[in-house]
């Protein structure tokens, strides 16, 4: 089980996972439940930079479409295959095994704590 | 990530069968200004609950007009597209409210409940304005038109076992003046066909119960007063055990796309005459008198105007309403069409979409473009239903 205190994030419905200078990626439950089931993602490569605020990939369901937004200026250096195989990782684990990239970033920006994010989506 | 979601509490209209929803952890969205379920839990597996057992949908939401008198069939015959008049007692037929000129204001299923009493069923976007244009019509014949949306909940039970588990559900009856016989409804319950209704008991209380449906599958649906919806909900799902799988309309969209039916506001608007969207056959032109678009359908759209056709494409990226048809890849591909629904089928596992194209870009086999958000993916013409259930 994560423990999702020890996370940061986003406005944009995504958490991240600060370990030194590498960020792991995902969106909410939150997200994950507002989309419904997920069918597929579509992911930036290794390698690809990163600008904050850009949309960097996609996250479609049956009903409709999310776009993941770029936390921080950075680089990609993996995207979760097993997510693309099995994009219903997103909803069974979004916390966990539906994490979707991993990105080096020089600067942290400032994100949402776990009771300012809460406090966001009302839960 | 962008919240696709709607906001809690923008809309208050609730149905009946609210808490029961709540109960089974539903999450809501907005439609047509109510809150109605979107999914329980996975669209997916409601999806495929209703193609392969049954789910079980509240439908409350839909409009039901009533027309009461010797002048409600030919009412009916000027007010709507189709011949009603000829619909025996116990029938329904799927019709159309045209505006003058020819252009589609709802689709309905009209089920006429007795010699001289048709209930009008329109979508919950539409009820005011098809009880307003019904009312208006009827002026001169002898009918009576009244909304009765609020004093009638929907329940709808489909896909390959519903009619089993509706048989085994206990408290349906037929009211046979001294009393509720029971016996009597599975006869009726055996006799009743596609598109057929009769009316029934549940409890005590009246339920019309009809061999109708919007995904594709076998099914009912069950008209029957708010305060027993309830009820009938419990019962329904209690019989049905793991048979019956609460079902929201992100399945119901799916399920519906599949089985190639239109849906409101997608495939069919104001703009569009029926015969574009595959519907002439709804237009009964044979019919004698007058009827409100006659003039306009007999003319008929132009002959560059757009076609209904369906899409199927590869790989998983889905087609959406709005996103527009190429008839080829590069920048020099000239713009054919519009997507009026797609999704990603549940059933087949693949794409499929329904889009309004140029008729020279409609002949099944086709190869087009669709852009999705800058993609060119391409996509096949193909006849509908993309889904037709096993006979």
């Amino acid at each position: 089980m994560t423990d999702l205190t020890a996370l940061q994030y986003t406005e944009e419905h995504e958490w991240v996972l600060v370990d030194g200078d590498t960020l792991t990626i995902g969106i909410t439950d939150y997200a994950a439940e507002k989309l419904g089931d997920v069918v597929y993602v579509d992911l930036p490569k290794a390698g690809t930079q990163i600008t904050s605020g850009n949309v960097v990939g996609e996250i479609e369901s049956t009903k409709s479409v999310g776009e993941l937004f770029a936390p921080v200026d950075g680089e990609v250096v993996e995207a979760n295959q097993a997510v693309i195989d099995a994009p219903e990782l997103v909803n069974s684990d979004p916390f966990g095994e539906g994490w979707l990239i991993k990105v080096t970033a020089p600067n942290l920006p400032k994100l949402l704590t776990h009771d300012e994010y809460r406090a966001l989506t009302g839960e | 990530m962008t919240d696709p979601g709607t906001t809690p509490g923008t809309t208050e209209r609730r149905s009946p069968l609210d808490a029961v929803h709540r109960a089974a952890g539903a999450s809501f969205t907005d439609f047509a200004g109510w809150q109605m379920p979107v999914r329980y839990s996975s669209d997916l597996a409601e999806h495929h609950a209703v193609r392969t057992h049954a789910g079980i949908f509240d439908l409350s939401h839909m409009g039901e007009i009533i027309l009461l008198g010797p002048g409600s069939a030919a009412a009916l015959d000027f007010a709507l597209a189709g011949k009603l008049s000829a619909i025996e007692i116990g029938q329904a037929k799927y019709s159309l409210l045209l505006d003058e000129d020819g252009g589609i204001i709802d689709d309905l299923v009209v089920y006429r409940t007795g010699d001289d009493r048709y209930m009008v069923v329109a979508n919950a976007a539409n009820r005011e304005v098809v009880a307003a244009e019904l009312v208006a019509r009827a002026e001169g014949f002898d009918t009576f038109v009244s909304d009765e949306s609020d004093d009638v909940a929907l329940v709808a039970l489909q896909g390959p076992d519903a009619r089993a588990v509706l048989e085994e559900t206990p408290g349906f009856g037929v009211d046979d003046g001294p009393g509720n016989d029971v016996e009597e409804f599975d006869v009726q319950l055996a006799a009743l066909k596609y598109y057929r209704a009769f009316p029934a008991t549940f409890e005590g209380e009246p339920v019309l119960v009809a061999r109708t449906g919007y995904t594709g599958e076998d099914g009912f649906e069950l008209y029957v007063a708010p305060d027993r919806a309830a009820r009938l909900w419990e019962a329904l799902t209690e019989t049905g055990g793991p048979r019956v799988v609460p079902a929201g309309l992100a399945s119901r969209d799916t399920l519906r796309l599949e089985a190639g039916m239109p849906l409101y506001g997608h495939e069919l608007n104001r703009d569009t005459f029926p015969v574009q969207a595959g519907l002439g056959r709804v237009v009964a032109l044979a019919k004698e008198g007058d009827f409100v678009g006659r003039a306009a359908i007999e003319a008929g759209p132009p002959t560059d105007a757009p076609v209904l056709v369906g899409l199927a494409a590869e790989g998983r990226r889905a087609a959406r309403a709005d996103y527009e048809v190429y008839d080829g890849e590069g920048a020099d591909a000239a713009r054919v069409g519009v997507v009026t629904s797609g999704a990603l089928s549940p059933t087949l596992g693949h794409p499929v979409a329904m889009a309004f194209v140029a008729p020279d870009a409609a002949e099944p086999g086709r190869e087009l473009y669709v852009d999705v958000r800058g993609t060119r993916v391409p996509a096949s013409v193909v006849p509908l239903p993309f889904y037709k259930r096993p006979a």
